[in-house]
């Protein structure tokens, strides 16, 4: 593969959050992209369990509670009037894999729901080989007032890389710790 | 000559004696000659006694030449009107003698002190004029002080059946504009015309008399809610519609009729000036990547230096003597793209220009100016046009085809032949959901666009050049890298391997507006 000269789409408008051990369970890594237009793409982080050891990706399902799926949500207007609010641990959907394992996709960041994607439906394969594009979970959109302050508890590209680091040097009692 | 009728001398005598002005006295006698507002008030004021006067000789054989005492004193003997002491027992005197109706609108304020006044605040401003029209602005209490006038002298009125409707008498505003206007006209050299483009603005206050107004809160409190921009409820408008609710009687009772006089006169607020606004349009070329079109200002903080508008702008603003613009466009394009060929259609609103005639020799060299101030963008055929005329910008926008050239990069290795079924791609429908770098602005939407044609040129095997005719509204840095998989198809899904945008340049605007300047 050629080395690309120049950055990528990502490295040109887009900050990369991190929030690691999602609900305290390991390794459940998920991916904020901010533009700088304050708009955020949640995706997996490449170290999510789903895209490890070539698991295979059984089911995905935007319904989230029996009143409330994510494909419901409808945004009009400039202001996107109507598009349901998220608060930092409210589920976007969740993945089951081919060995009955499932993991729920949290929205990390408070604000409105602009979209989902609903491509991962059809092609559920999209989400194991382009994660952080045409795999992406769902677009938020943070206030305007909080588009500063969403990200304070978040993870740098840096502070995620020391935490992945970290985790590979002690591998296995880290994960025998988590798992108790 | 005043064409007084002898139906008009009841009207007179009881306009005089309630102190009213010369002026008004007319206004009230429906007098619709413009021309004899024009005379100086001890003119007018002269014939008013002479013709009152002409009516008591008759009357009473008196000699004429003593025409100012008798007259009054018949007023004050025959007038059985309960009003209260201060009504006035001498005929009105400019300096002392304020009209309780115009409040003194119609009285100095119609000398050519004031003329020349309002004309030297005019002519400081060093517009280029040709003609103008005058706007009067006047204290909203004149209307209840008008109302109380017309109900003082309707009683009277109506006994001698008369006809004579509020309607028909003339407006304080007209009267002022009909003693005055001419002689500002003829101050600066401009044509008094209705539909002049220049604007000159008088208006007085008078707080004095503000209170007049606050009575008709409690009548018709529905007239008065409170609004977020005015600093009182009692606006002009709002004061008029209370009046037209309330009934004569209702209003008599509450103020007094005539109204009252007042110790002093209105002041005069400063004469303001507005030329409405000129346009000039062009096309523009911008050959810098670091170039925004407008000012790029994040959080208050300006990045980048310059932009398009200001450069155009800068030169215009100082050559039409503008107080500022309003910059648009036949669409935009990214700080990091450039437009090339004949350029994009823009068009720049100056607001209250001090000069607007050009002649095409001295746009020519204001286009040179532009163009020398910078070698980032370029102008051609600058011209001034109407308003209307550039709207023609912005109908062709969604209809009209554009042209671009991209500089595209692929992860896979490519050949010249790998690139050959693109060129065969015609007329491709493409659905692109609104781009993420946009989204905040715009509403979600899926868009259907067309791809007309497609040629390429191969650089290396990792480079080539993309050429684009499209469908204007197409987003061309989305159809190149998908835009996480939201414009479908997009290159990367036509070619089987991840590609990005590295270069985009606008080869052409297809808009034939505004028209070429032969050189």
């Amino acid at each position: 593969m050629e080395d690309r000269k120049t950055p990528s789409v990502i490295d040109r408008y887009f900050t990369r959050w991190y929030r690691t051990d999602l609900k305290g369970k390991a390794r459940e890594d998920h991916c904020i992209l901010q533009h700088s237009n304050r708009i955020c793409v949640i995706t997996l982080a490449e170290s999510h369990p789903i895209l490890q050891n070539g698991r295979k990706i059984k089911n995905i399902n935007y319904q989230i509670s029996d009143g409330c799926s994510r494909l419901k949500n409808k945004v009009s207007g400039k202001s996107k009037r109507g598009g349901q609010f998220l608060t930092e641990f409210a589920p976007l959907c969740r993945i089951t894999c081919t060995d009955e394992k499932e993991y729920t996709i949290f929205s990390c960041i408070r604000g409105r729901l602009l979209e989902v994607n609903e491509a991962i439906l059809d092609r559920p394969e999209l989400l194991l080989e382009k994660p952080s594009t045409e795999g992406y979970i769902a677009v938020i959109l943070p206030k305007f007032e909080e588009s500063k302050s969403i990200t304070e508890g978040l993870l740098t590209r840096e502070q995620y890389e020391e935490v992945h680091s970290k985790r590979t040097n002690q591998q296995e009692p880290s994960l025998v710790q988590l798992a108790l | 000559m005043l064409s007084l009728k002898e139906k008009d001398r009841p009207i007179i005598r009881k306009l005089l004696a309630a102190g009213c002005c010369a002026r008004c006295v007319l206004r009230f006698c429906c007098m619709g000659t413009s021309s004899s507002y024009k005379q100086s008030y001890e003119d007018i004021q002269k014939e008013l006694l002479e013709f009152i006067g002409e009516e008591n000789s008759q009357q009473s054989h008196d000699a004429s030449g003593h025409t100012e005492d008798p007259p009054n004193k018949r007023i004050k003997m025959e007038d059985a009107i309960s009003t209260d002491d201060s009504v006035a027992s001498e005929e009105p005197k400019t300096d002392l003698d304020i009209c309780p109706v115009c409040l003194g609108v119609l009285q100095d304020f119609c000398n050519q002190t004031f003329v020349k006044q309002v004309s030297d605040a005019v002519k400081k401003e060093q517009y280029v004029l040709e003609s103008l029209v005058l706007t009067v602005s006047l204290p909203a209490q004149l209307s209840v002080r008008e109302q109380s006038c017309w109900l003082h002298v309707k009683q009277e009125v109506r006994d001698k059946s008369m006809c004579l409707g509020k309607d028909d008498v003339i407006q304080v505003k007209d009267a002022f504009k009909w003693a005055i206007q001419g002689k500002i006209g003829q101050e600066l050299g401009a044509a008094v015309l209705a539909s002049s483009p220049f604007e000159v603005g008088v208006g007085f206050a008078h707080p004095q008399t503000e209170e007049d107004c606050h009575f008709l809160a409690t009548t018709c409190p529905d007239c008065f809610k409170p609004t977020k921009n005015k600093a009182s409820i009692f606006t002009r408008m709002a004061v008029v519609k209370a009046l037209e609710k309330i009934s004569d009687e209702n209003f008599k009772r509450r103020y007094p009729c005539p109204p009252k006089k007042p110790s002093s006169k209105c002041t005069a607020l400063d004469t303001t000036c507005l030329h409405t606004s000129v346009f000039t349009a062009g096309r523009y070329n911008k050959y810098s990547r670091e170039l925004p079109q407008t000012p790029w200002v994040i959080d208050g903080e300006r990045r980048m230096d310059g932009s398009v508008e200001e450069l155009i702008a800068a030169p215009l603003l100082s050559s039409f003597r503008a107080d500022g613009f309003n910059f648009s466009s036949s669409g935009r394009e990214d700080v990091d793209v450039r437009t090339l060929g004949t350029g994009r259609p823009f068009a720049v609103e100056l607001l209250n220009p001090h000069r607007v005639k050009f002649n095409k020799t001295e746009i020519k060299k204001l286009q040179e100016t532009i163009n020398q101030s910078s070698d980032k963008i370029r102008v051609r055929d600058l011209q001034i046009v109407t308003r209307e005329a550039t709207s023609r910008m912005k109908e062709g926008e969604e209809e009209k085809t554009k042209s671009y050239s991209a500089l595209i990069w692929t992860e896979k290795a490519v050949s010249n032949t790998d690139l050959e079924f693109l060129e065969n791609m015609k007329n491709l429908k493409i659905a692109q959901k609104t781009p993420l770098r946009v989204l905040h602005r715009r509403p979600l939407a899926v868009r259907q666009r067309v791809i007309h044609s497609i040629s390429t040129t191969y650089l290396d095997t990792h480079h080539f050049t993309l050429k684009l005719c499209t469908q204007a509204g197409t987003y061309i840095k989305e159809f190149v890298h998908g835009d996480f998989g939201r414009t479908k198809p997009n290159l990367c899904d036509l070619m089987k391997t991840d590609a990005d945008i590295l270069e985009l340049d606008v080869e052409s605007v297809d808009i034939d507006w505004p028209p070429a300047i032969p050189d």
